[in-house]
């Protein structure tokens, strides 16, 4: 589904990614674990390139994505991505926020269709709104929260914030979803709701990446879990591969550090 | 004392009896349409230029675009910031309106020349209420499948817009003052009609302290204006 092909990322003279050659497979759930300043992150985000890779190639649904010349925005449709400081939109409601984009992005593909009269074009715009919003509060009623649509995301707690940011990004129907440390940010309590919604999503075999410190998290949900320190994979595995039998010394000395 | 109710008197006589306060009224008049319009256009520009100013650019077609643009901007902006207004209303009246071949009455031209000064200035304090948002709104939205601009116009301008209320106001206060000095062109302000009645009685005290009085009311409702609706964006923030 992503094909990874000797990425590499600099910021300046920095190096962080050094040649990083993946495959993610559809209905893969691939964990990415490491200590911090390893790259896991910046990997994850070069996937949807929102940090545009210095050299490399990153090949989603049969086109480079990493080459400037194509549209980003429409293979970014299709990749949902989470944050670890959720980024809901402060200015819109809870409901705005899950419609925005299906909205807009639906009205431009009306736009761009030929031979539509003008009213057969406000009637279409008229049925993407009533579709979105329907669809918005479907997502919504899923994680219980049907009752916040018309809230702004700063009255939210952190869990309900992070499951609002979730739904956002499957309000775009994306192939794949993108997880950055998704409960980084958040108290305790609040960081089993987010963890159950998405293991929700990967029973519903949603193929996705995420990066996480949560290892018991990773443990359960992943299909394969990938260690990286110093810009590079440095070994991969099953979960049971990586946390029972660690190969190299380097993930040793990491499980032993965060797994007690 | 007797000396300055005779004053008074002479100008309450040329204020009311003689019509005074109609010209007043249209110098009043211009002044806010001046300054608002002009904060309006004002806006406008200076958001479009704190946009394009903080463009990054993917190909390298858009990077030179930005380059290009980038400079045009701030070529525009030390114009406007770095020549004294009335400059700027004399070359655009009587130098760069005539050369063009257009011809538009001096309070046109005015609104005109506001709007675009005050461009310079609010795309500087645009930029800083842009640069005041999370980058995180901004990731957010690309991440979900929208464009750079479509971004920036629904998520990023309103957030830097309410961060940049109270000195908006100050923008247009500063604006509101800055009406004075229309009269260079020929249009009718609130400084020209209180001048037009000092000067009919060689009587200058009362009409100038009358006029300060006017300036400073306008000034002060603007600035309750803002604290108010200051307060109903932070009322939306905290609940509704």
């Amino acid at each position: 589904m992503i094909e990874i092909v000797d990425l590499v990322k600099n910021f300046g003279e920095l190096n962080v990614l050094n040649h990083i050659t993946d495959t993610i497979n559809e209905g893969e759930k691939v964990a990415i674990i490491g200590p911090s300043g390893s790259g896991k992150s910046t990997y994850l985000r070069c996937l949807n390139c929102l940090e545009d890779p210095t050299s490399g190639s990153i090949i989603f649904e049969g086109e480079d994505i990493a080459d400037p010349k194509v549209n980003i925005n429409v293979h970014r449709q299709h990749i949902g991505m989470v944050f670890q400081q959720f980024n809901l939109f402060n200015n819109k409601t809870v409901l705005d926020n899950i419609t925005l984009a299906p909205i807009h992005i639906g009205k431009k593909n009306i736009k761009k269709q030929k031979g539509l009269s003008l009213k057969q074009r406000q009637e279409s715009i008229k049925q993407l709104k009533l579709e979105a919003k329907e669809n918005a509060l479907n997502l919504l009623r899923r994680i219980g929260l049907e009752d916040k649509a018309d809230v702004y995301p700063s009255t939210l707690s952190g869990g309900q914030k992070q499951r609002v940011a979730i739904v956002r990004a499957l309000a775009m129907n994306p192939k794949v979803m993108l997880f950055d440390e998704p409960t980084s940010a958040l108290d305790p309590e609040m960081v089993g709701e987010v963890l159950d919604l998405i293991k929700d999503l990967a029973n519903d075999g949603m193929t996705m990446v995420i990066v996480t410190h949560e290892m018991g998290f990773a443990r359960e949900v992943a299909s394969r879990v990938l260690f990286m320190d110093g810009g590079v994979i440095a070994e991969q595995g099953t979960p049971e591969e990586i946390f029972e039998h660690p190969k190299c010394d380097r993930l040793r000395e990491f499980l032993s550090k965060v797994v007690k | 004392m007797q000396n300055i109710a005779k004053k008074w008197e002479v100008f309450e006589r040329s204020f009311i009896e003689y019509g005074g306060y109609e010209r007043v009224i249209d110098g009043l008049k211009n002044t806010l349409i001046i300054a608002l319009i002009g904060l309006c256009i004002g806006i406008f520009i200076g958001t479009l230029i704190a946009v394009v100013r903080v463009m990054p650019g993917r190909t390298r077609f858009t990077k030179v675009m930005a380059k290009i643009l980038n400079g045009i901007c701030s070529v525009y902006t030390s114009f406007f910031r770095g020549t004294p207004i009335v400059v700027q209303l004399l070359l655009g009246y009587y130098v760069i309106l005539p050369l063009m071949g257009i011809n538009l009455k001096p309070v046109s031209v005015c609104i005109l020349i506001f709007g675009l000064n005050s461009g310079a200035y609010v795309s500087e304090i645009m930029r800083g209420g842009i640069g005041s948002v999370d980058p995180g709104q901004m990731e957010a939205g690309r991440a979900v499948g929208l464009g750079y601009w479509a971004t920036m116009l629904k998520i990023i301008v309103p957030q830097a817009v309410k961060n940049i209320m109270p000195t908006l106001g100050n923008e247009l206060i500063s604006l509101v003052k800055e009406t004075s000095v229309v009269s260079f062109v020929g249009a009718l302000d609130l400084y020209t009609a209180f001048r037009y009645i000092a000067a009919n009685n060689y009587e200058f005290m009362i009409p100038y302290l009358v006029m300060a009085a006017f300036y400073i009311v306008i000034v002060l409702v603007i600035a309750l204006g803002v604290k108010l609706m200051e307060r109903r964006l932070k009322k939306s923030d905290r609940n509704s």
